[in-house]
């Protein structure tokens, strides 16, 4: 349980999506003007990534990596489809999120129509194809642990988008330079933001 | 879904006449548009992953172009989506096993974020802006275009981080041989960190659209 608590703050804090693998930055920059739209968008990866990364690496365990094929029969435990992971985890992810979002419309209308556009967005966000190559390369052994850490990316990530768009709507009245108004501040924010984070370097339960 | 990505899609829909030139600067894939943040900058420590990664986008990028073109008439609106993403996927399995093959040490470098090409929104971005709605040639030279104009940022990046972080230009040690560590100069350690890559692009962006004032949001 600890070790699964362990990955949990790890991910979300020093392994953070955002700022030490810079994934999912096209919506984080392109949705961030204001709170209410980021935590939308925050509580939609944070659920698609808890989702996605398990089953991924059920589909990685059980049917792509070396030998995994020999459940079902002895004469497959040579086969390696291990190069085919890239396309088996995008369809994975496509189909799940809309899954979510069909399942979203049925129970939540209100919350559907808050995330609406940005549920088809998930599918190209590179925070979750990262989360699944992540958890991947990092070979994590049980399913427990791979919930933890898709969930704690996702809420790391809910953190630094939320975190943004509160000073975006404060910086709007400052005076910024002109050629840096916008998407420049941003960046330097993200970067100074980035900073801060790298002191939770460390940390281990 | 690029549409949705951006809102500043009037600048895809424009009728790029000078194909090849105007990404690079005025409608600049990652200082303008935007586009394809996520997996360039965590390949900025060093040059020559860089470039590597550089040519992997310029490739997958020009050729998914390319095919979605070709495609173009045939692919139901509906279902574009999933049939860009398996193209992509597709040729960014074949970029992936090349570099396996031929250049492990790089391959290893870049890890996951040559898998992250799939999810690039630069390709996303202009197989829906440009290529289903284009013929094959005009789609090749864009997305060589827009691939350039990702480099050259990836590029003066990496040139940078790598210089000041480790002092060195492609592996080698430019700083030593200039002889400045005497004089009392050390490494910027802070250079090689993640946060240093966005500083380094929110410079570049103020440096341009001070050159550019038409750039310049409200």
């Amino acid at each position: 349980m600890q070790e699964l608590i362990n990955i949990f703050v790890k991910s979300i804090f020093i392994d953070n999506m955002i700022f030490a693998y810079f994934l999912g930055m096209c919506s984080y920059l392109a949705v961030s003007k204001t709170v209410k739209t980021s935590v939308g968008l925050g509580i939609a990866v944070v659920f698609v990534l808890g989702i996605t990364v398990p089953v991924d690496f059920l589909i990685n365990k059980y049917l792509l990596t070396a030998g995994a094929l020999a459940w079902i029969s002895p004469s497959l435990a040579e086969v390696d489809l291990s190069f085919l992971s890239f396309i088996m985890f995008i369809a994975v992810i496509a189909s799940m999120v809309q899954l979510v979002e069909m399942v979203i419309e049925k129970f939540s209308p209100a919350l559907y129509n808050s995330l609406g556009i940005f549920l088809p967005l998930i599918a190209v966000n590179c925070a979750i194809l990262g989360g699944s190559l992540f958890m991947q390369e990092r070979e994590f052994q049980t399913i427990g642990e791979t919930i933890s850490f898709g969930l704690g990316s996702g809420v790391g990530w809910f953190l630094a988008i939320v975190g943004i768009a509160a000073i975006r709507e404060k910086i709007r009245y400052s005076n910024v330079p002109g050629p840096l108004k916008g998407l420049g501040i941003t960046f330097i924010i993200t970067g100074l933001m980035g900073i801060a984070f790298m002191s939770f370097m460390g940390i281990k339960l | 879904m690029s549409a949705e990505v951006s809102p500043k899609e009037p600048l895809f829909s424009a009728k790029n006449k000078k194909l090849l030139a105007v990404p690079l600067n005025r409608e600049n894939p990652i200082t303008v548009q935007v586009l394809g943040i996520c997996s360039a900058l965590a390949v900025t420590v060093k040059l020559e992953p860089a470039v590597v990664m550089s040519i992997s986008v310029i490739a997958v990028l020009a050729f998914a172009n390319v095919i979605i073109s070709l495609l173009r008439n045939t692919i139901a609106p509906r279902i574009r989506i999933i049939v860009q993403l398996v193209v992509i996927a597709a040729l960014v399995i074949l970029v992936d096993q090349i570099l396996k093959a031929f250049a492990y040490e790089v391959s290893k470098q870049l890890s996951v974020f040559v898998g992250l090409i799939i999810t690039n929104c630069i390709i996303m971005g202009r197989l829906e802006a440009f290529a289903m709605g284009n013929k094959p040639w005009p789609s090749f030279m864009d997305g060589i275009g827009n691939g350039a104009g990702y480099a050259w940022i990836l590029i003066v990046v990496a040139f940078f981080r790598e210089l000041l972080g480790s002092g060195t230009v492609w592996g080698l040690p430019v700083m030593e041989k200039v002889g400045i560590y005497n004089i009392g100069y050390t490494n910027n350690g802070l250079m090689i960190l993640p946060p240093m890559a966005l500083i380094i692009v929110g410079i570049i962006i103020w440096v341009q659209r001070s050159k550019n004032k038409e750039l310049i949001e409200d």
